[in-house]
């Protein structure tokens, strides 16, 4: 005697999309601060600096996600010395993640800013923080827009491998939903609906602002 | 409360986790090639199909690209069954993994089609070429050239995501380790250590990689030196 899929059960998805949500911004909030801290430490003059953060990126970007999220979970684990409930760890990691590839992301728009321009700031009477806060970072900014949308999109999909230690968000509710329904034929598609409906304006968001900056710097001519 | 970590007992368990990197390997390897070439074809009837087939192939590179890889998984590994579809955990682990990776490529791809000088097209139609010769005389090499970079990058993602396949249980590394740290009790100890051989992995690629970008498009080449060999 199995439920069917009907309306509950869908809005019971529904309702789970909202943990997908949550954690995203979490992370994406978590992740924008420590992505601005690597991104300057990456293109800081200081050569030691410029290593750590180069490190810990490269060992972000190097290793799996679903790693780093067992790691942030045992890890936590042994500190504590407890059993904890998913959400510390999976904030943890995916803070830690977003982090990493923003970080990457910025620093790419820094650097794409021309010398001429930290040279001006440098000749006006700024400090080197506030040539960065005023001048370049300002530019940065508009380059950057685009591929952090994009990463966004990164970011709520890889979400979704949170179910795997438990974390009920929209993946793990259809897991429970096909345990009582047995239709994995109709509950699965439905969940990559909700991330399709979720995700796919974010993406065109994305792709909208990056040809309305290609063309406005004149990169425009082949689209 | 004091925890002493035991790697002894992952050392004593190496040749298992050697065994799943191994696997984790070959399905990384067959899912490129697989998704590869499909990212071709797709490429090019995506630049010159007819507008069904452009508006299909579109609408597939953009379910893949907005839906979790997890979620085609379980799709491919526990829905498809319904309608009559059964495979394996490893088969549906690399069906999984190809065609994912075949979303990301076609976009890839035709990026480096775009990329193509139009001239060098035109001067194809001059010699009376048709599409395909094009395609295949004119555009690929260049384009392949272009996106070899966005490519090698996107293998290694391939790679590493291919940990989430243990999720349908197919016996690559994250799958051997889950089932090691369950019955040792040692989780942190085995993830490190798996997560060291990702990395090792990942490294070990991109210095692969770079060697068949040289081997492909950089020797015989002029350079401003002479011939590079």
């Amino acid at each position: 005697m199995s439920r069917d899929f009907e309306w509950p059960e869908l809005l019971f998805l529904v309702g789970a999309l909202r943990w997908t949500i949550l954690l995203s911004i979490v992370a994406f909030v978590g992740g924008s601060i420590g992505g601005l801290i690597l991104a300057v430490a990456r293109t800081s003059s200081y050569k030691v600096v410029r290593w750590i953060a180069q490190g810990y990126i490269g060992l972000i970007q190097g290793t799996p996600l679903l790693m780093q999220l067992f790691l942030a979970y045992y890890g936590l684990a042994v500190l504590t010395g407890l059993r904890l409930d998913p959400w510390p760890a999976v904030t943890l990691a995916f803070t830690l993640y977003a982090a990493a590839f923003l970080g990457e992301i910025w620093r790419g728009a820094i650097q794409a800013i021309p010398r001429q321009q930290w040279e001006a700031a440098a000749a006006l009477p700024l400090a080197p923080a506030a040539q960065l806060r005023y001048v370049i970072l300002p530019q940065a900014f508009r380059i950057a827009i685009p591929p952090t949308v994009g990463f966004l999109v990164q970011l709520i999909k890889g979400t979704s491998i949170a179910s795997i230690i438990g974390f009920v968000e929209l993946t793990r509710a259809g897991q429970l939903i096909v345990n009582v329904t047995f239709q994995p034929m109709i509950v699965y598609p439905a969940v990559a609906a909700l991330y399709f409906v979720l995700c796919y304006p974010i993406s065109l968001a994305a792709l909208r602002l990056e040809r309305r900056i290609d063309a406005d710097l004149g990169l425009a001519q082949r689209r | 409360m004091r925890y002493v970590f035991q790697f002894g007992i992952v050392w004593d368990h190496l040749p298992q986790l050697l065994n799943g990197a191994w696997l984790t390997v070959r399905l990384s390897v067959a899912a490129f090639l697989i998704g590869f070439a499909l990212a071709v074809v797709l490429a090019f009837f995506r630049t010159s199909g007819s507008r069904i087939v452009r508006l299909t192939i579109t609408a597939y590179v953009d379910f893949i690209r907005n839906t979790p890889f997890l979620v085609q998984l379980f799709i491919i590994y526990f829905s498809l069954p319904a309608i009559g579809i059964r495979m394996e955990a490893v088969t549906a682990a690399l069906v999984g993994m190809a065609l994912n990776f075949s979303g990301y490529a076609t976009e890839i791809v035709r990026s480096g089609i775009d990329a193509v000088p139009k001239s060098q097209i035109e001067a194809g139609y001059s010699l009376g070429f048709d599409r395909l010769q094009i395609f295949r005389h004119i555009v690929v090499f260049p384009a392949l050239r272009t996106v070899y970079p966005a490519l090698a990058s996107q293998f290694i993602l391939l790679m590493l995501g291919s940990s989430i396949v243990a999720a349908i249980s197919a016996e690559e590394l994250t799958a051997v380790t889950n089932s090691l740290q369950s019955t040792t009790f040692r989780s942190f100890e085995f993830y490190f250590v798996a997560t060291g051989m990702y990395l090792a992995m990942a490294i070990g690629a991109r210095l692969v990689l770079h060697a068949i970008y040289w081997a492909i498009f950089e020797r015989g080449r002029p350079t401003a030196h002479g011939w590079a060999r």
